[in-house]
């Protein structure tokens, strides 16, 4: 078993809210009203049913309550577990599945100082992401302006599937505003369920859905990279979430000769896309979807041709590994060290911001 | 890949010995056209003559003339092909025979069809175009031309009497495979889709899967993207979906004989989905008791691949750890004429392969895996 080294930064945890109720003391008296009136129910998404296997680790699923949703439990299973000196939080609370935009702006608002007040106020190793309501472009913006000027938030949150693709010039507004604040835009495995999951509709199954995040990863990037997202924003970086890499050098090879083909179609994408992919586009470390052979992970990473793509992840409380094998086996200590500390460190330009505690 | 190629030499005796020289190939994707609008009429009845000059062909989609996404160039053809008789590229047997099926060598070609009935929201006028395309088939090319093979397509929406126009054709040897495209209202492993592959099984054709299609959902989980490469580089990603669902149907659990190729979506994500799949059924197989073996030996033991468009990695040397994971075996040879990506035989594997993978490769799978030894 490779073992992590010590002052790493684990890229994906999952704090949950332990019910849409826990929310109601960040939420103003028309939206508290609104929630207790309607009788609204919990926001769970399916892409996490939290009975599901994927959804804890067994050793990591608490006697009661949500996976996630105990600080205590994460500090000894994650924080304390793989010795990490900064953890982002990246909250799936299912608030993109929400149709109305003023709801969408009530809730994120709530789960944003939610996890500010129960989570990073309690632990200094934490960070946070700031969870948009993408429901509305300017309300997303001003909700990335309000959290900034709290510099424990250290990226922007969005789903791989929502409504529109992620690369589409109507959200640009929002990778302006990140870039200009120094926020990646982590972009996580879920769904808004606005459109079906796969390009041949609805499948029947949960592990469908759940194979089908690496496919929209694909759809994304493509959409990221064609519609011109960073030539116009070459300092903004972009951190795929739990989306699996395995799949990224096949996939760019096709990319690739396709815009070599037909570059007159998107004249702006000036620079090729495993360039591009180089230098703006990151990937958290698990899930590693490789069998456990040492040699086919090395010809994989040979593939990438790049030892600065990947970001140490847990992806807890989520079950991708068994014990303290948050890294496979047979990688380089160099690897593990930029996977570790150096590549995390040189893709959220705030972790090594002086720490303030106070917005 | 959108080369411009000139004109070969006429069919001088020099040019006829230069190509029996060439390894002799199998092409598992030639996309033939019709040179007119009325080129089907002989083989459709009166009333769908009228239906469509009045209706159109009402798919899933909301041109009535053309993709919705403007392809690269006219038809997504070489401007190269276009036949000197008139007609789009495609539309000919002598130019594709001077051009292709001569001077590379082919010696076997299989036919798919594209603009057929697939994708049609009216089953019947969609039943009764795909019949006529089969017909079609041989009356214009494999009654004409021994080397090429016709495939057999159906109104797949529509399962039962997809079925039937299968079992009318079984044991017809102009027909070498069952065609399906890729893009569809449900994903293919739903049990709407299970009577072509009970009747495909049963007539001992294998059942292609080519890019494509028209199924009313978009390309990406997202919604629709802007611009035409997103959808040419998103058919790999619906091909995932469409494999994923037909192993997590357990549709080779309950079909086991059934041979399927996946066409013109790539095999460089094979691996990666495979290590996924069984990741995820390795947590969550109790939700599909159905699917009995970890996902990746279904795909091993039952999925073809056709080459073009052949992944074009920068180091060439990684192509080769792809091929060995998804296995020399599988892998069968394709150009996609007359399109604009056209893979060129001579071209397409780089050097430093063995004599016995080379002829599987090019020639030798795709005769073993439609029984023309």
């Amino acid at each position: 078993m490779t073992s992590p080294i010590l002052g790493g930064v684990d890229c994906d945890l999952h704090p949950a809210v332990p019910h849409l109720t826990s929310l109601l003391p960040y939420l103003d008296d028309y939206w508290r009203d609104q929630v207790t009136t309607r009788g609204m129910t919990d926001l769970i998404s399916q892409s996490y049913p939290p009975n599901s296997p994927i959804s804890a680790r067994p050793d990591w699923r608490p006697a009661k309550g949500k996976p996630g949703s105990s600080l205590k439990d994460m500090q000894a299973q994650a924080l304390d577990a793989f010795s990490v000196r900064f953890a982002i939080c990246n909250p799936l609370f299912g608030v993109q599945m929400v149709f109305s935009e003023d709801m969408a702006v009530a809730f994120t608002r709530a789960l944003n100082d939610w996890l500010v007040k129960e989570w990073l106020d309690k632990d200094d190793r934490l960070r946070g992401s700031i969870v948009i309501p993408v429901q509305s472009v300017e309300k997303s913006v001003a909700e990335i302006e309000r959290c900034a000027k709290d510099k424990r938030f250290v990226q922007v949150l969005m789903l791989v599937m929502g409504d529109i693709p992620l690369g589409k010039r109507a959200y640009w507004p929002i990778y302006t505003a990140a870039e200009r604040l120094g926020l990646p835009i982590g972009i996580h495995a879920g769904s808004s369920y606005h459109n079906p999951p796969t390009s041949v509709g609805w499948g029947s199954y949960h592990i469908e859905d759940y194979v089908a995040q690496a496919q929209a990863f694909q759809t994304q990037l493509t959409s990221l990279i064609i519609e011109g997202v960073f030539a116009r924003h070459p300092k903004l970086k972009m951190v795929m979430l739990e989306s699996g890499f395995t799949w990224l050098a096949p996939y760019l090879w096709r990319l690739h000769k396709f815009w070599r083909g037909i570059r007159m179609e998107t004249p702006w994408v000036d620079r090729a896309p495993l360039e591009i992919v180089r230098s703006n586009i990151r990937f958290s470390l698990q899930p590693v979807d490789a069998p456990p052979e040492p040699q086919v992970l090395n010809r994989l990473f040979d593939h990438m041709q790049s030892d600065e793509l990947l970001l140490f992840s847990t992806d807890y409380p989520h079950w991708q590994f068994d014990g303290n094998a948050a890294l496979p086996d047979g990688i380089s200590s160099d690897l593990i060290r930029k996977i570790m500390i150096d590549n995390p460190l040189a893709t959220y330009g705030r972790l090594k911001q002086v720490q303030e505690t106070t917005p | 890949m959108n080369v411009q190629f000139r004109d070969r030499p006429a069919s001088s005796a020099e040019a006829k010995a230069q190509a029996q020289a060439k390894t002799a190939i199998a092409d598992c994707d030639i996309h033939p056209a019709r040179a007119t609008a009325t080129e089907l009429h002989p083989f459709l009845a009166k009333r769908w003559h009228d239906h469509l000059e009045t209706y159109g062909k009402h798919p899933y989609q909301g041109m009535m003339e053309g993709p919705p996404y403007p392809k690269a160039q006219p038809n997504a053809s070489r401007r190269d092909a276009y036949p000197p008789e008139g007609g789009p590229q495609g539309s000919s047997l002598s130019l594709m025979q001077r051009q292709h099926l001569d001077p590379n060598n082919v010696v076997l070609g299989v036919l798919n069809p594209l603009a057929t009935g697939q994708g049609i929201r009216n089953h019947e006028l969609a039943a009764a175009i795909c019949s006529a395309i089969n017909d079609w088939q041989i009356d214009k090319w494999t009654s004409k031309d021994a080397r090429l093979k016709g495939s057999i397509v159906v109104a797949n929406e529509d399962g039962p009497t997809a079925a039937a126009e299968i079992r009318k054709r079984a044991g017809d040897k102009n027909f070498v495979q069952v065609l399906l495209l890729s893009r569809t209202v449900e994903p293919l492993g739903q049990r709407r889709y299970w009577p072509i592959y009970e009747a495909a099984e049963e007539a001992g054709l294998p059942v292609g899967v080519h890019a494509f299609g028209f199924g009313g959902n978009p390309i990406t989980a997202s919604g629709w993207p802007s611009f035409y490469i997103e959808e040419m580089v998103g058919h790999s990603q619906c091909q995932q979906a469409v494999l994923a669902s037909l192993v997590l149907e357990g549709v080779f659990e309950r079909y086991p004989r059934l041979k399927m190729i996946m066409i013109e979506a790539g095999f460089g994500w094979a691996p990666s989905l495979s290590w996924r799949l069984d990741r995820s059924w390795q947590r969550l197989k109790s939700e599909v008791p159905h699917v009995k073996r970890p996902p990746s030996e279904y795909i091993r033991d039952h999925i073809w691949w056709t080459t073009q468009p052949m992944e074009d990695p920068e180091r060439r040397d990684h192509l080769f750890d792809i091929v060995e994971w998804v296995g020399w075996d599988k892998l069968l040879f394709a150009t996609d004429y007359p399109h604009w990506d056209f893979d060129e035989p001579s071209r397409v594997l780089p050097p430093g392969v063995s004599d016995a993978n080379r002829e599987a490769f090019y020639l030798g799978n795709a005769k073993a895996l439609y029984g023309l030894a």
